[in-house]
């Protein structure tokens, strides 16, 4: 690579985009289908169907500030974003498509560290990148960069996980901490000067998943992005019509994270993460389901955090017993100084 | 957390709500005319409604939400006026969390960054002098805001800044004093209070003397409390043995962090840069006499309003709120006709929706469902 | 109003000597130390200080707050007819 800077040249078509990706691209995420440079990449069914009856299917835009952040980076999070989505459902994560948008202007280093980074966190999850597209548009038309990854992966036949699922009495079940990614981010984004061991949870999930297909009970996972633990309770009881009750003595939250939420005044219930998965499970089940998450480098912290009531509202049990409507939030948490 | 758990300890709460109980009983206090303690301060209103102190207490004993958060008696114009600086191409305009949700009649401080005027989310007011420093060809406006408490940390960043002759940054002085807003909610002629939790991190300024005027002139006992669960309920507690043994005293429950006399430091510094003086008009509690902050002579070339001339708005709250009633204790916020209908956190009519600490957002946010 | 969290003086900046750095939890965030500092700040190092907007507002007093805790502790438990706490 001769160019320090991204240009318009890279993403006409000319050679400079050629080159941008045969050297950067197709030589980082190194795979048999991306390397035939066909328009779409062929797949073969037979393969496929060897693991599973049914097609996940999943697609999702990343376009944090700042671009890179302690524990990750934009690409980073595009591949695991996806994977989770897919890997949440049950699906066994196989393929992904890499849409970039670059702003003219962006450092070829930057974009470097990017890819080598989206290559090494898709070779950890398992998944290979099949195909892909570069735009660059003029300075001040995107924010440095945006990146779009789609994926396709396969669930079993044995699985049916869902929102559908879910009953009265079924336990709620977190992998680990709190809210990490969100005040990593917020810290960073809003430049508050905090320092310490801050860093995002952004992480495949697709490995800790795994250890679950096997036990029955299981009824729904989702993973907790944007809008918190709150976010997906609150899916979850709009989707089936019932309560959910966690309390607030039961929730894992690392040291760093709880005063961060002291000192801004604000609640992990709402910050964002990602390498959380939610599930909803059987009571007789949630033993099982918790051995199996411990079992897990990624489930260390597992814990139980409440369960699933008749009564169709989301619920915070606090310390001394008093129940209160967990609302959604209206924005996005902002630090307080009163 | 160390000087926090300690005293969120659930054996202790719960003995404390017992000695409540008995305490009570020593009372002439009933569920029909119970004792209405105001709690000055929105951290304790956030804290109450946090670990749900106001239903573990008996019927005896309700809550009174005060006007101690600088953001609930925000006048709307004052935010226009923030808003008018903060879109001129030149500002950087520095705010803290809470006030850049608060609706003006021109929308919000967020509605301004969304429009594109550089509005930067700070910390701490010395972050916003850095900020100056990085940006010697921009200027930067702090959004000065808060009671005693935060008044000091912005008078120390104005020295700092004449010190090292920063010419760059301006403040927009919103500051607002306890004792004259007191007064002026002890002379209301139909409220109802019996007694006072002091402002514990505000006292920690100021010192728990200027509160002896509550008990030698209108006869209301006055606790300053902390802000943990055990804090709260301690000073309940406190407060209920006064009533019992027929005592009116300003008392200190938060002698861990704050000093009878206040901090001499900080209230020196608020000398040396602020001038109090002029009445002021404040959301929902109207003109209160005495109550104005500016900065003095001395710092004149830091004053955002001299510098950049906003136009002067006046706005009238919407009448049919109840704001000014809620925050003088002549009304809950659930009576408020708008609560929750026309006025919630999304569409606020005024901020004690919008604050995080106004009792209606403790209200709404912290509400209590039917049982799960 | 004015969230404040007990904080511990970690270092004393040696080129500013108003500015320390305070430590929560693992966190740390400069903070000015001129309001509790009286000519000697290396002796607030390991100090408690309550923090509020990136200040050091007051000294915590330990002592206080260790007789804030032997009070509590030192309540008899009475008969607890308080029936709502700590539900099932």
């Amino acid at each position: 690579m001769t160019s320090k800077t991204i240009s318009l040249a890279h993403g006409s078509g000319t050679s400079a985009s050629q080159t941008l990706i045969d050297e950067l691209f197709i030589s980082a995420f190194k795979n048999d289908l991306l390397a035939t440079k066909e328009d779409q990449a062929r797949i073969s069914l037979n393969h496929l169907t060897a693991d599973g009856n049914q097609l996940a299917f999943s697609t999702d835009s990343y376009v944090i500030d700042p671009l890179f952040f302690p524990g990750g980076n934009i690409g980073k999070l595009a591949i695991c974003g996806t994977v989770n989505d897919l890997a949440v459902g049950g699906a066994y994560p196989r393929y992904l498509s890499c849409g970039f948008i670059i702003e003219e202007g962006l450092s070829m280093d930057i974009l470097t560290q990017v890819v080598h980074s989206m290559a090494e966190t898709a070779k950890a999850a398992g998944v290979s990148i099949v195909t892909g597209d570069t735009k660059v548009v003029p300075r001040g038309a995107a924010d440095k960069l945006f990146i779009n990854t789609a994926g396709i992966g396969v669930i079993p036949a044995t699985l049916n996980w869902g929102m559908p699922q879910i009953q009265v009495g079924d336990k709620i079940i977190i992998n680990g901490t709190l809210g990490d990614h969100g005040a990593t981010i917020l810290n960073e984004r809003e430049q508050l000067g905090l320092m310490g061991a801050l860093s995002s949870d952004c992480t495949p999930l697709n490995g800790l998943i795994d250890q679950l297909r096997p036990i029955k009970g299981i009824r729904t996972l989702r993973d907790a992005t944007r809008g918190g633990v709150n976010a997906v309770l609150h899916e979850f009881s709009q989707a089936c019509g019932y309560g959910m009750l966690v309390e607030e003595s039961l929730l894992p939250l690392s040291s760093p994270i709880r005063g961060i939420c002291e000192l801004l005044g604000l609640d992990p219930l709402n910050f964002a993460n990602e390498g959380k998965v939610v599930i909803i499970a059987s009571e007789d089940s949630a033993p099982d389901v918790l051995d199996a998450l411990k079992s897990h480098p990624l489930g260390s912290q597992a814990a139980i955090i409440g369960s699933v009531t008749q009564n169709p509202q989301v619920y915070l049990r606090g310390l001394y017993g008093v129940d209160r409507i967990l609302d959604l939030p209206q924005h996005e948490p902002l630090p307080r100084i009163c | 957390m160390q000087f926090i758990d300690e005293f969120r300890n659930p054996t202790q709460v719960k003995s404390l709500l017992s000695q409540i109980h008995a305490w009570v009983k020593k009372t002439s206090f009933t569920a029909e005319k119970p004792l209405q303690i105001m709690e000055v301060c929105g951290g304790h209103t956030h804290a109450i409604f946090k670990f749900g102190l106001e239903r573990l207490l008996p019927p005896e004993i309700e809550f009174i939400h005060g006007p101690g958060c600088p953001v609930c008696v925000l006048p709307m114009g004052r935010i226009d006026a923030c808003i008018e600086i903060a879109k001129r191409p030149e500002v950087i305009f520095c705010t803290f969390g809470d006030a850049i949700r608060v609706p003006g009649r021109q929308g919000s401080l967020l509605k301004a960054r969304q429009e594109g005027a550089a509005v930067r989310l700070i910390y701490s007011p010395m972050d916003a002098l850095t900020i100056a420093e990085q940006n010697p060809d921009k200027k930067i406006v702090l959004f000065g805001l808060g009671f005693e408490t935060t008044m000091p940390s912005v008078a120390i960043t104005l020295q700092q800044a004449k010190q090292r002759n920063i010419t760059n940054f301006f403040v927009f002085c919103q500051h607002i004093t306890i004792i004259p807003t007191l007064k002026s909610l002890l002379m209301t002629p139909d409220i109802q209070i019996d007694a006072f939790l002091g402002p514990g991190h505000l006292s920690m300024v100021i010192g728990t003397h200027p509160y002896s005027f509550i008990c030698e002139q209108y006869h209301k006992p006055v606790v300053v409390s902390g802000f943990e669960p055990t804090d709260i309920l301690q000073s309940i507690v406190m407060v209920l043995k006064q009533f019992a043994n027929k005592q009116c005293l300003v008392e200190n429950q938060y002698r861990r962090v704050v000093p009878d006399e206040g901090n001499p430091r900080a209230l020196a510094v608020i000398n040396d840069v602020f001038i109090m003086q002029g009445d002021d008009e404040w959301r929902g509690l109207g003109i209160i006499p005495d109550s104005g902050v500016r900065l003095n002579e001395t710092y004149a070339a830091f004053d955002a309003e001299k510098h950049f001339q906003p136009k002067q708005q006046r706005v009238a709250d919407d009448p049919q709120s109840r704001c000014g009633d809620v925050l003088t204790g002549r009304c809950k916020p659930l009576e408020c006709h708008l609560f929750g209908k026309q006025c919630t956190p999304e569409s606020a009519y005024g901020a004690l929706m919008v604050s995080s600490e106004g009792a209606c957002a403790a209200y709404y946010q912290y509400r209590q469902g039917e049982p799960a | 109003m004015c969230i404040g969290v007990p904080c511990k003086i970690t270092a004393i900046d040696p080129n500013q000597p108003t500015k320390a750095t305070a430590e929560v939890n693992g966190i740390q965030r400069d903070v000015n130390i001129s309001l509790v500092s009286s000519g000697n700040e290396q002796s607030l190092v390991g100090q408690w200080v309550l923090v509020h907007v990136g200040f050091a507002m007051s000294l915590l007093d330990e002592e206080e707050a260790e007789q804030t805790l032997t009070a509590l502790n030192a309540m008899q438990e009475e008969e607890p007819d308080v029936n709502i706490l700590f539900k099932p």
